[in-house]
């Protein structure tokens, strides 16, 4: 599934299962954090996304404009030495707008995915662990959840909550809730057959110190993974949804808004277009490159 | 979410499976070999539909949700800011929004049981008898857009295993993740910009040529086009449905292109086919018939997904293109907030892909009997 390179060596795999002392736990850390920085694509995939972190956080400091600098003499101008993406029908300065943009996004999706990954987790441990009645009721509630086409449900929940940035992430957020808690949930009830949870469990260690200690740290090599992924799919909701007038508000530079507001310049300005897309399909090619190769690293049962 | 990038890994750690894996019966080889399997099937298609009952409530709660969390009263949001507050106490009277919640709720679910979607508070017709050609919109464009990715897909994904780790494969899947990243709203602006106004080959909007005189009977365009015997107006559907049906079916694409790949591979290790060469089978008969018989199994699970998706899509693509579809009907609810169209649109959509996750579920155990249902 992954695109590794032929030269690629294969690498050992770290062992997420075991229950190693500390000192081993350490070095498989490293030995991951060597194969990360062997495996090509999941390499590119991080530079993508440390580059984005960059020019988020030190966006003030590279720019001679503000994202909301508006400038009736420069309306729609092309790139030029001035302007390097060009202006927008306000003559605001593409370029500020975007890299501004990058601070909104990976901001929504930083919150929205921990969001979706501490509710979910916490979730799935709970039905996987306790079983009975309180796996019905949360596994009932994730296949409502699913029910729904994810963007549909942002739509749904957007439109109880009001249009905004914040309510935004608040519905990605929830829509992304099933799919770790049911990670969780599988994941949990695997490691639940294991020798050292079963020893656990004899010696009459209590339930909350069994999650924390022996559950959680052997569930959530998935979760990481799906996590890296879920962000891309979190930043594509949240620009959907500042598309369709959703998300972020005017005069917020979303990229997503950015989009909508550019569909009356395609052809007169179609750099007001094209540059907030690039954007956006970078920061999400970005976490689907390393969340793949997280996954080829961590869980040995995908590698070919 | 089920149905967004994240699906590409429902085959790794099953975050996103079908219900079936919770709730199957277990279906080993002892029972296939007693023949009992059948009964089993039949089991668990009964269990499975019956899995959908606590399913359509909860949606429904969300949807009966959407119109009262919202702030103001329906009432308001009928009559408008400035209405007088007699006029708006008593409307919410005669809308019995005063009685409890949960009397207001039963009332909503006897009413949609009965095929009432409520009325539109912008056009004042009844939302079922609105719906029906928009449906039938989203449904050719769906249909168009799952034809151009099953095609594109599986044979982008078996040219990719054929080839394993050549040029070829390396383009391919490099397309393939470029398409899983592109925010579809994006590729259908592109497309706008590129086909219909630089080049001028494809129209970029709606779906026939509105000084086309034309009948529609079905609400089906090709359908009707076909019927009446109308080339000119087949090919004027035809030209419209291209930019975006590909702008819909381009995730699904390269999903199942990714699919496809990763499952040829594992078939085309298998000794069989190492036997079919080794008969002298030509390869083109090796790939499609032998091995993309056993290949399509996982390729049906992501098309059962991916319908979800291009249902959730659909709201995207149809707002670019100006598509009269279910999607840019819910759009243009969204802006006017005619909230009864809101809610009844997404319980549609959402049963919709409901019912078409079951269907996919029960081809599945039709189609692979040997399945551990229930096992986890």
């Amino acid at each position: 599934m992954s695109m590794n390179a032929p030269t690629m060596p294969t690498q050992e795999p770290m062992q997420p299962m075991s229950n190693s002392p500390m000192e081993e736990k350490e070095s498989a850390w490293q030995d991951t954090w060597r194969a990360l920085l062997r495996h090509r694509s999941a390499m590119i995939g991080g530079i993508i996304i440390l580059f984005f972190i960059f020019i988020a956080v030190v966006a003030p400091l590279l720019l001679p404009f503000g994202y909301n600098q508006i400038d009736a003499d420069s309306r729609l101008q092309a790139p030029s030495a001035d302007h390097w993406f060009g202006t927008d029908d306000l003559g605001r300065d593409i370029f500020a707008r975007v890299i501004y943009g990058a601070r909104i996004s990976l901001w929504v999706g930083f919150f929205a995915i921990t969001g979706s990954i501490v509710a979910g987790s916490l979730l799935g441990l709970i039905a996987g662990f306790y079983g009975g009645w309180r796996d019905v009721i949360i596994s009932r509630l994730f296949d409502i959840l699913l029910a729904f086409p994810g963007i549909l449900l942002a739509i749904a929940i957007v439109a109880m909550l009001g249009p905004g940035l914040e309510n935004a992430m608040y519905a990605i957020a929830i829509i992304n809730i099933p799919t770790f808690g049911r990670l969780m949930r599988s994941r949990v009830l695997a490691v639940k057959q294991e020798d050292f949870v079963m020893a656990a469990l004899a010696i009459g260690m209590k339930n909350s110190r069994i999650l924390l200690r022996h559950v959680l740290p052997n569930s959530w090599t998935p979760i990481m993974v799906q996590g890296t992924l879920g962000f891309a799919t979190a930043v594509l909701e949240a620009a959907a949804l500042g598309f369709i007038g959703l998300g972020a508000q005017p005069p917020e530079p979303e990229w997503g808004k950015m989009l909508s507001d550019s569909r009356s310049f395609i052809q007169s300005a179609p750099w007001t277009m094209i540059f907030p897309g690039l954007a956006i399909m970078f920061t999400v090619l970005g976490f689907n490159l390393l969340g793949d190769g997280l996954r080829d690293i961590l869980d040995p049962r995908m590698k070919q | 979410m089920c149905g967004g990038i994240a699906v590409r890994n429902a085959a790794v750690f099953s975050p996103c499976p079908d219900a079936s894996v919770l709730f199957d019966p277990v279906l080993d080889k002892e029972t296939v070999l007693n023949g009992k399997a059948g009964e089993i099937v039949i089991a668990y298609a009964i269990r499975r539909v019956l899995m959908l009952i606590p399913v359509l409530i909860g949606m429904s709660i969300i949807t009966f949700s959407i119109v009262h969390a919202i702030p103001g009263s329906p009432a308001q949001a009928i009559l408008g800011d400035r209405a007088n507050p007699e006029a708006v106490k008593q409307l919410n009277e005669s809308m019995g929004l005063n009685d409890p919640l949960y009397v207001q709720y039963f009332r909503y679910l006897g009413n949609v049981l009965q095929g009432d979607l409520g009325t539109s508070y912008k056009t004042g017709r009844p939302i079922l008898d609105e719906i029906g050609p928009y449906l039938a919109a989203t449904v050719e464009l769906a249909v168009m857009a799952m034809i151009i990715a099953v095609f594109f897909g599986v044979n982008l994904g078996i040219l990719s295993a054929w080839r394993q780790n050549s040029a070829i494969d390396y383009t391919s899947m490099v397309i393939a993740l470029i398409g899983v990243s592109m925010p579809i709203f994006w590729l259908g602006l592109l497309e706008q910009w590129v086909f219909a106004q630089e080049l001028g080959w494809l129209p970029s909007n709606g779906r026939i040529d509105p000084r086309m005189t034309f009948e529609s009977i079905t609400h089906f365009y090709f359908i009707d086009a076909l019927i009446q015997g109308d080339f000119y107006a087949l090919q004027d559907a035809f030209n419209h449905i291209w930019l975006p049906a590909i702008a819909l079916g381009t995730i699904p694409m390269a999903i199942i292109a990714r699919m496809t790949r990763s499952s040829m591979l594992e078939v085309m290790r298998s000794d069989y086919i190492r036997t079919a060469r080794a008969k002298g089978v030509g390869e083109v008969l090796i790939v499609y018939k032998h091995a993309l018989k056993n290949a399509f199994i996982p390729i049906l699970t992501v098309f059962g997904l991916q319908m979800g998706l291009l249902l959730g899509g659909a709201v995207l693509t149809e707002t670019i293109f100006s598509w009269p579809g279910i999607g840019r009907y819910l759009y243009d609810a969204i802006v006017s907030r005619d909230y009864p169209v809101i809610q009844s649109g997404i319980l549609v959509i959402a049963t919709i892909f409901v019912l078409i996750n079951l269907i996919v579920d029960l081809l599945y155990a039709y189609v692979d009997p040997r399945i551990q249902y229930g096992k986890e």
